[in-house]
């Protein structure tokens, strides 16, 4: 009979009597570890989701916002007053040198009606550079013209969703929908875009050119913002300094003396700093969590095997008395503490991949489970196991043989 | 009296408990001969149990010389004593000492889990396991667990276990001062058998009708030994019995 085996059936055996106890047991490194692998396996999939989406604004993407204005010394939020003009757009195209595509941009939420069906969509107002800076093709049909949106043309471009809201198998290129009343040609329809990373669904909007969208549905004569894009990656810096420098002498801010830009930058990589800033936060709660449990974990172990030692008190005695080895009765102790921690570990494995499937599958995030993530929580549940297991691995193994032999 | 088996020359035990010394075994000297089947008796206290300790390599003497089967144990430390209670020694304890929720034959193969040097393949161990339950009568209780035996199939599953590593002594220490007096004649029928094969055997015992089924009584009191006589008039546990298994 070989050793290990035995050593193996002789730990199942002695766990397998008191199942509910061991399962308390592992459940420590149970929680432990499902928090190691659904912190690793969210934080790739946050980040990966994270990543894809802000590819998906478009490239060397820069956005331009108005910001706060200061009046008689009373601050206003970000937005309240655009000082965004029309002929800062105009400037920004012919001065910034490093950008290579810009559209002003305008946003509204309106009831888009067509035949007996209704739809409440956001409205967005943009420039024959919006699909260049957006990466965002046109599927069917075309994007309307910078004619368009000088004459202020009633025609708009549909997002995925409205089509399959408004249209269901209809195509819709060249019928005619309502916005707020007013008839609007459909020119085109845009390419499936997907989640935003706030989780909005991007195909849920329709297209419309600028001055449209400015005068006849909103009346309004503010810019709502600026997108633009930078020539290369390495551009997107230089772009944001000359930006911001062009618009300060334009709007008079003088930043030296203290006054606050009329306007705020936000580049893609800025923004995918700040997604990569969010899920560290939240990887650093989760590791927290696991490292505390996996501590609190361990120490069920110790106390259980103890408690087990204690227990096996005559067990011990016998097994010495027909020659086990101090050697013998310590690995056999130790065995049983780290399949105890192992099993925890692969349930916990189980469990984790299951949480993070389901955070996945409710945050369209894809579901990426990393082999690195299981073996690292393999690996840490046994030696959880063998560091908590030792200690009464040890006291079994120092007991006397005739005092255990005693023990009633 | 043949070679000598057990030979304990002038061996002290001695327990210090606080600043008084207990002398549990004081001074004694034994042969046992292969082949012998020994009772020691002696009232609680007068050292049989230390002195069944250090025969079974359990406890070192304090001063003096053990020689078990021709080598000197005297001064081995734990682990080499573990390696002569599994090659020498067959222990049968009063109270069985089976391992609970195992089979009889797990049982018996225990101590060839142990060997010291060379394992032994699991066919070759079930297959000794298997003859030494047979021994003992229990060949067809195999795969009873420790709850599904009486006590006396208990204890002889215990006495299977004992000879499986075919050891240099059997000590039994009270084998049957947990059974009713039939059951108590069959386990002794059975040490009676294996010592009539050329086992050597060494009874603890405080019944002194349980100690006339050996040849030899050695009395212990006070650490000493006070008196070695052979049994005048032995008694014979029932053959019949035995060899007809318990129902």
């Amino acid at each position: 009979m070989t050793k290990t085996g035995n050593i193996l059936k002789v730990a199942f055996r002695a766990l397998g009597r008191n199942k509910l106890r061991s399962l308390l047991t592992a459940l420590g490194i149970i929680i432990g570890v499902a928090c190691v692998v659904a912190t690793i396996g969210i934080g790739e999939g946050a980040r990966t989701q994270s990543e894809n989406q802000l590819k998906s604004l478009g490239t060397n993407f820069l956005m331009i916002f108005p910001g706060t204005t200061t009046s008689s010394g009373a601050r206003s939020g970000f937005g309240s007053n655009s000082k965004l003009s029309e002929s800062d757009v105009d400037a920004i195209r012919e001065e910034v040198s490093a950008v290579v595509y810009v559209s002003a941009t305008i946003r509204t939420v309106a009831q888009v009606i067509y035949g007996n069906q209704n739809w409440s969509t956001s409205i967005q107002g943009g420039e024959v550079d919006w699909p260049l800076i957006r990466s965002w093709n046109v599927a069917q049909g075309q994007f309307f013209t910078d004619a368009d949106n000088r004459a202020a043309s009633k025609v708009c471009v549909l997002g995925q969703t409205l089509v399959t809201n408004l249209f269901g198998d209809e195509d819709p290129v060249g019928k005619m929908i309502r916005i707020k009343n007013i008839p609007f040609r459909v020119v085109g329809v845009l390419e499936a875009k997907g989640g935003s990373m706030m989780g909005q669904d991007q195909d849920d909007t329709v297209i419309a050119p600028y001055q449209t969208v400015r005068k006849k549905l909103m009346g309004t004569t503010a810019v709502g913002g600026i997108l633009a894009s930078a020539a290369s990656n390495d551009m997107v810096t230089r772009a944001q300094e000359e930006i911001s420098a062009l618009l300060r002498q334009r709007h008079k801010i003088n930043k030296g003396a203290g006054q606050d830009d009329d306007f705020m930058i936000r580049s893609q990589t800025e923004m995918l700093q700040q997604a990569e800033e969010q899920s560290k936060t939240m990887s650093m709660l989760l590791w927290s969590i696991a490292g505390v449990s996996l501590l609190v974990g361990g120490i069920g172990i110790m106390n259980i095997m103890l408690v087990s030692v204690t227990e096996r008190t005559r067990e011990i005695g016998v097994r010495m008395a027909i020659g086990a080895k101090g050697g013998d009765i310590r690995a056999q102790f130790l065995v049983e503490a780290v399949v105890l921690s192992i099993t925890g570990g692969v349930l916990g494995i189980a469990l984790g991949v299951g949480i993070q499937r389901a955070v996945a599958f409710y945050a369209h995030w894809p579901v990426l489970v990393s082999t690195n993530s299981v073996s690292l929580a393999f690996v840490f549940s046994a030696l959880i196991g063998v560091t908590f297991g030792f200690y009464p691995a040890l006291k079994a193994s120092r007991l006397d043989p005739i005092e255990a032999l005693r023990y009633e | 009296m043949s070679e000598a088996v057990i030979r304990i020359g002038d061996l002290t035990r001695v327990y210090t408990m606080g600043e008084t010394e207990v002398r549990a075994l004081d001074g004694i000297s034994i042969d046992v001969g292969k082949g012998e089947f020994v009772a020691v008796m002696g009232p609680s206290g007068s050292g049989k149990s230390t002195f069944m300790n250090i025969v079974g390599c359990l406890d070192r003497p304090t001063s003096g010389h053990y020689f078990l089967d021709g080598v000197d144990v005297s001064g081995l430390d734990r682990d080499a004593r573990a390696e002569i209670r599994n090659a020498k020694i067959g222990f049968v304890f009063q109270s069985f000492n089976l391992l609970s929720r195992t089979s009889a034959l797990e049982n018996v193969e225990l101590p060839l889990l142990y060997l010291a040097k060379g394992g032994m393949s699991d066919r070759e161990a079930t297959e000794r396991a298997r003859k030494c339950l047979a021994r003992v009568g229990l060949a067809d209780r195999w795969d009873h667990t420790q709850a599904q035996l009486s006590g006396g199939q208990q204890q002889r599953v215990a006495i299977a276990r004992s000879l499986v590593n075919d050891p240099a002594i059997l000590l039994a220490d009270e084998p049957t001062g947990n059974l009713d007096s039939k059951t108590s004649e069959e386990v002794m029928a059975i040490f009676q058998e294996l010592n009539e094969e050329g086992r050597t055997v060494v009874l603890i015992t405080h019944e002194p009708d349980i100690a006339e089924y050996a040849r030899r009584i050695v009395s212990f009191r006070d650490g000493k030994i006070v008196s070695d006589v052979p049994v005048a008039r032995r008694r014979h546990a029932a053959r019949a019995v035995a060899a007809g298994g318990v129902k």
